[in-house]
């Protein structure tokens, strides 16, 4: 149990240290940090003099000799008073610190997890915390409780809290509603278990982020009270020899500079290391969390390089109608390890009102296939080689200034995901309303006219509401509808679309597939569908291209690639097709009872 | 044995609303369902019909506002937290996204490790276990040490039905448990799920949008539909010659991996669409 606790410790941190080390600006400030918490241990038993010993014949003596950095106005060993006050501030900050982490924290898990009359009290007391200027209650406490600095910081760490409460309480209530908590929850762990272990390991980082800043803001308040004069003066802090320095500024001016010096050069290495642990740790979730798929695929990349794809029949269905042609396109991402190919080589053709479907798995390349198409690959990612030639234009050698040409007039595009395609700040009206007036440069009134006959053909019940609607007001099948809407609003010759009705019920899906297959009679459109569903093929599409790994395998008329299909991998792929087979059948004849309806 | 595993009667889940005057959003609204030992009951619907709420009402993460779920008849809804615990060995989850039903930042062995270290099982024997349970699934034996982005989607899922497994449940709430997966993946989890059924005498609950997927794999079927249990009976029935017209609008738009089958289909569909019009008005 402690060998797995231990091994789960260090896999997700593996090697902060290190990576902290390797960092020049992180790693000066821990050596700092690292130098300052030897004073805070050692700091009195290293103190050559009592701090607070003042002896009058030496009454700001200069630097050197006796005293290696001279004495202050009543006589007192500037060094001594460094070391112990080093010590009495930075202890004095951890324990704001301390203060503020255990009521933000505690308050926020519990808060977070629970909700409930908790969550109520606990957010309005922040709330009400975090309305109080923070120098008034200071003052105010000094004045009822007296000038010790661990009083002040104690009452800091109060007002501080809110910090860690407003962090860890949004971190949790998101960690609340991961399926993984609910899986623990389901295998029996408890709840004090699930905290400690799933929801503390989420918002460790941030908070160890946080505490660095939130250190440095106490030491800074800290020290500004005692430059104040509000410390106890038996006390040596940085603060109060800031403020011995202050009141000698013109006969000895060095003494404002060791205080000064210190709480600058702690403050500023706390703020480093706060942001390169930001980097390290939350930089290093994220790429944590990328989806590796098809990362099996990409062995077997290289081994299909030399296959060409299967073909049935004649490639092209009818000679004067092609519209678009893809030959040996090869696109490529560029990652720290040099170019990774993702897609090897993909020939492809669509003509005028044809359906061609490009099908195949997760991180097959179609999607990747489909966007360089429309030079919109994501960041990195470019062609390395081949032509797509739209209508008899070159796309690749054309560069932007022929794909803002095509993009809108001469492809529209769907995407999956309808709702994370429209702009939630914008009404759908407007949405559909400014591709028309760049484009097509209608005016705002035949702009409106347009877009409303369009959420009418795409089958919008009630045009004139869903036009003034924001996109969250509407279903996805609807947002699916005026996505398609606004893709074929400039009647563009292609559509791309790129799993359609993925994220859709079955009952709206074959609306908006009958949508399509409606709106490629109508418009004499051409349509590229990426899809994975073979019963969305058989719908729609007349031709196919099975893709795999970056390949196409295998591309011919939909009916022969269904009924004649050769390579492997499509047969293997229609295999794995449920539909039509047959039912599993009751469990046992003998007792046999329906589910009371 | 003719005493059903689990059984559901009548349950009613409401969501709070947000203010006082608001009365909620009622999920489920008198679902009843019964489900054998060693039987696959798959729950077929569109989003928003329930399906994946009762299952976790099941599970106890849905508040059961009205009604009861026995389990071995014993009243298994509205029990506290303690006592919901004391259930892990009997009823068990799999989810449908492989992706977030994994701590991230956990090794596989921790993951799996942690129902059994939960139920106070020492190391020595939750390594063993681990050890069975990762060749239960098909995965290599040094997985455990793995986090899981190291593994795909259909890994991942085979890592969360051993989660699934590790205690031994009688009942395996499978929400959506296929849906995220390649074709390929699919078949070849539901082959699993459907082996492991055969040595341990499993049950489950199959909660899917996919009626062919439900047709795959369940004994028997039920339908819902706004919070409603619209249709239920046998698997091969209710998927190929459904009684309700909800069931059969749903059979007919799912599209068949066939050009001609599927241009049938939408013939059928259009003229059920045709005749639900012209009847919609008397």
């Amino acid at each position: 149990m402690t060998q797995e606790t231990a091994r789960r410790r260090r896999a997700p941190g593996r090697g902060l240290l290190a990576r902290l080390f390797a960092n020049p600006a992180s790693a000066v400030s821990l050596a700092f940090l690292f130098s300052v918490a030897i004073v805070v241990v050692l700091g009195e038993p290293l103190a050559p003099r009592d701090p607070n010993h003042s002896s009058l014949y030496d009454i700001l003596s200069a630097p050197g000799g006796e005293y290696p950095l001279g004495t202050d106005g009543a006589g007192r060993d500037v060094l001594s008073r460094l070391l112990v006050a080093t010590r009495v501030s930075v202890l004095a900050a951890l324990l704001a610190l301390a203060v503020s982490l255990v009521l933000g924290v505690a308050g926020g898990m519990l808060a977070g997890y629970y909700g409930g009359w908790f969550d109520t009290v606990s957010t309005w007391l922040t709330s009400l915390v975090m309305s109080l200027p923070a120098i008034v209650v200071l003052l105010a406490a000094r004045a009822v409780l007296g000038p010790s600095v661990w009083l002040s910081m104690a009452v800091f760490g109060v007002i501080l809290s809110p910090v860690f409460f407003r962090l860890v309480y949004s971190l949790v209530s998101s960690v609340r509603e991961e399926l993984y908590v609910d899986a623990a929850r389901v295998s029996g762990l408890g709840d004090a278990r699930i905290m400690g272990r799933h929801i503390l390991a989420v918002v460790r980082a941030p908070i160890i982020v946080q505490a660095a800043i939130v250190t440095s803001t106490a030491i800074a308040v800290q020290s500004g009270l005692e430059f104040l004069g509000l410390g106890d003066s038996s006390v040596p802090t940085w603060g109060g020899m800031l403020n011995e320095g202050f009141a000698n500024i013109y006969r000895a001016p060095m003494l404002l500079l060791w205080p000064a010096l210190t709480i600058a050069l702690t403050s500023v290495a706390l703020a480093m290391l706060a942001n390169t642990l930001r980097d390290e740790l939350e930089g290093g979730n994220r790429s944590a969390e990328g989806r590796g798929d098809g990362e099996g695929d990409k062995e077997n990349g290289s081994r299909e390089a030399a296959h060409a794809p299967i073909r049935h029949g004649a490639e092209q269905a009818d000679a004067g109608r092609e519209l678009l042609t893809v030959r040996g396109l090869r696109v490529g991402y560029r990652t720290p390890a040099g170019i990774t190919e993702v897609v090897h080589g993909v020939d492809l053709s669509v003509g005028r009102g044809e359906v061609h479907g490009l099908v195949g798995e997760s991180g097959s390349g179609k999607t990747q296939t489909a966007f360089a198409v429309m030079g919109l690959l994501s960041r990195g990612g470019r062609v390395l080689e081949g032509s797509v030639s739209f209508d008899g234009e070159d796309l690749v050698t054309g560069g932007e200034s022929a794909l803002a040409r095509i993009r809108g007039r001469g492809i529209g595009y769907v995407p999956q995901e309808p709702m994370s395609n429209l702009d939630p700040s914008f009404t759908i009206g407007s949405q559909l309303v400014e591709p028309l007036r760049v484009c097509l440069g209608m005016d705002r009134r035949a702009a409106r006219a347009r877009a409303l006959e369009l959420l009418e053909r795409v089958g919008i019940p009630d045009p004139e509401r869903t036009f003034s609607s924001y996109p969250h007001q509407v279903s996805g099948g609807m947002a699916q509808r005026v996505l398609i809407a606004g893709a074929v609003s400039t009647e563009p010759a292609l559509l791309i679309a790129d799993e359609p009705t993925t994220a859709l019920d079955v009952t709206v899906q074959a609306e908006v597939l009958d949508l399509l297959r409606d709106l490629r009679q109508d418009l004499d459109m051409g349509v590229l569908l990426v899809t994975h569903d073979f019963g969305v093929v058989a719908d729609l599409c007349d031709r196919v291209s099975v893709m795999r790994s970056g390949h196409i395998v295998e591309t011919g008329p939909t009916r022969e690639i269904f009924h004649r299909a050769r390579h492997p991998y499509t047969r293997s792929l229609l295999d794995s097709i449920l539909d039509g087979g047959g039912a599993r059948g009751p469990l046992a004849p003998t007792d046999r009872k329906g589910v009371t309806p | 044995m003719t005493d059903p595993l689990l059984d559901v009667r009548d349950v009613e889940v409401r969501y709070p609303g947000r203010g006082l005057r608001s009365s909620g959003f009622l999920a489920l609204r008198g679902v009843s369902l019964d489900i054998r030992e060693g039987e696959t009951v798959g729950l077929v619907g569109e989003s928003g019909s329930g399906k994946t709420t009762l299952g976790r009402a099941i599970l106890g993460l849905a508040p059961v506002t009205s009604g009861g779920i026995g389990y071995r008849g014993r009243e298994i809804s509205g029990l506290s937290r303690r006592q919901r615990r004391a259930l892990s060995d009997q009823i068990q989850v799999v989810f449908q996204d492989p992706y977030s039903s994994l701590n991230p930042s956990m090794t596989i062995e921790a993951i799996l490790g942690e129902p059994l270290t939960a139920r106070g099982r020492t190391g020595g024997e939750a390594g063993r276990r681990i050890a069975e349970l990762l060749e239960r699934v098909a995965l290599p034996s040094d997985a455990g040490r793995r986090l899981p982005r190291e593994f795909s989607g259909g890994q991942r899922q085979r890592i969360a039905i051993a989660r699934a497994l590790a205690l031994e449940p009688r009942l395996i709430v499978c929400d959506e448990a296929v849906s995220a997966l390649d074709l390929s993946n699919r078949a070849r989890i539901l082959r699993l799920l459907t082996e492991i059924q055969e040595t341990t005498g499993v049950s489950y609950l199959f909660v899917s949008h996919d009626l062919a997927v439900v047709r795959h794999i369940s004994h028997r079927v039920a339908v819902m539909y706004r919070g409603e249990i619209v249709e239920s009976g046998d698997g091969d029935t209710v998927t190929s010659d459904p009684a309700h017209p909800y069931t059969r609008r749903l059979l007919l738009a799912a599209p068949v991996p066939d050009p001609d089958l599927q241009a049938r289909r939408r013939r059928e569909r259009a003229a059920l669409s045709d005749r639900e019009n012209h009847e919609r008005p008397a």
